[in-house]
């Protein structure tokens, strides 16, 4: 606690001149402020391929709709659902880790874990479904070929970052049950996770909801 | 124990996180209903997009904590990211230009 107090003493110096960054810029250790920067970059990342895939839909014609109430759009928001959920287990760990109650806490990742686990699942079943009705990167049977590659490298370069949070929070989770990581590495942790969900935001609607197929 | 306490009201607690996890699941369900809505293209990606930014913005400030730090940190981080992001939709337009020129 003593050398909590003295990090809080020196942040609240800090505080009083933020703008002149010092030991600890932003007020913020230094995890989490790498943290941060590292999502601006896949933030970007994200952004550039969102970007193209809205440039070749637009510029196409014949881009294929082949979303299904069933399966496709049912899945999608269970899918959301689930990621959402998802960041409310992992904001109540990081509160049960502030709060000093490790146990709690771990429970509180290990759900975090079972929601991105199922939903990759979800997800997996779902590319299955489409590679089974003869969608490959440059080729499928409604439409424009782009379609395969705008899709899968969207949505697989998504799946990865949930794969490998689920990884990222299984070592933290296990290495704050031994007490040898700090509440801030899972608040830390936290902050990638909910950057997933979010990114997931932006590609629901534009991948799924703007495909609907209908009637 | 009473620092994190402190903090915990102040900052609003699992009371606030079930709120903001209500909300974004009623949006999501807003813009599942959209899709079903015959919109043209372009009034849909603006509602959607609307939407998904509004989305975005409660996790962040809410989730990921940013209204909570120093707001130096957030005047640092969002606008240089939202100047990208612009700065990459630039020659979006041209999109709608392709299509026009195709050879038929």
């Amino acid at each position: 606690m003593a050398s909590h107090e003295a990090v809080s003493a020196n942040l609240r110096q800090v505080t009083e001149s933020a703008w002149d960054g010092g030991v600890a810029p932003f007020a913020t250790g230094s995890k989490k402020l790498g943290m941060w920067l590292f999502i601006m970059s896949d933030a970007i990342t994200f952004s550039a391929l969102i970007m193209a895939y809205a440039y070749v839909r637009v510029a196409s014609d014949n881009w294929p709709t082949p979303f299904e109430f069933y399966p496709g759009i049912v899945k999608a928001t269970l899918m959301t659902v689930i990621l959402l959920t998802s960041s409310l287990t992992m904001v109540m760990a990081v509160r049960a880790a502030k709060l000093g109650n490790r146990s709690s806490a771990v429970k509180w990742l290990l759900g975090t874990m079972a929601a991105g686990l199922a939903f990759v699942l979800i997800h997996a079943t779902e590319w299955a479904g489409l590679i089974g009705e003869g969608v490959r990167l440059f080729k499928n049977p409604w439409g424009a070929p782009l379609f395969g590659a705008a899709f899968f490298t969207l949505t697989g370069l998504h799946m990865t970052h949930v794969f490998c949070g689920v990884c990222y929070l299984a070592v933290v989770a296990v290495l704050f049950a031994k007490g040898k990581v700090t509440s801030e590495d899972v608040e830390v942790s936290g902050l990638y996770w909910h950057f997933v969900d979010l990114v997931w935001m932006f590609i629901f609607p534009l991948v799924y909801i703007l495909s609907v197929k209908m009637g | 124990m009473d620092s994190a306490s402190d903090r915990e009201h102040s900052e609003g607690g699992v009371k606030v996180f079930l709120v903001v996890w209500f909300w974004l699941l009623a949006l999501t369900g807003v813009e599942v209903f959209l899709g079903y809505k015959a919109f043209e293209v372009k009034i849909m990606l603006v509602l959607l997009m609307g939407l998904s930014v509004i989305k975005a913005s409660l996790i962040i400030a809410y989730f990921m904590h940013l209204r909570y730090e120093e707001p130096s940190m957030a005047a640092t981080l969002m606008p240089a990211l939202v100047m990208v992001i612009l700065l990459m939709f630039m020659m979006f337009p041209d999109s709608l230009r392709l299509l026009a020129m195709r050879p038929h």
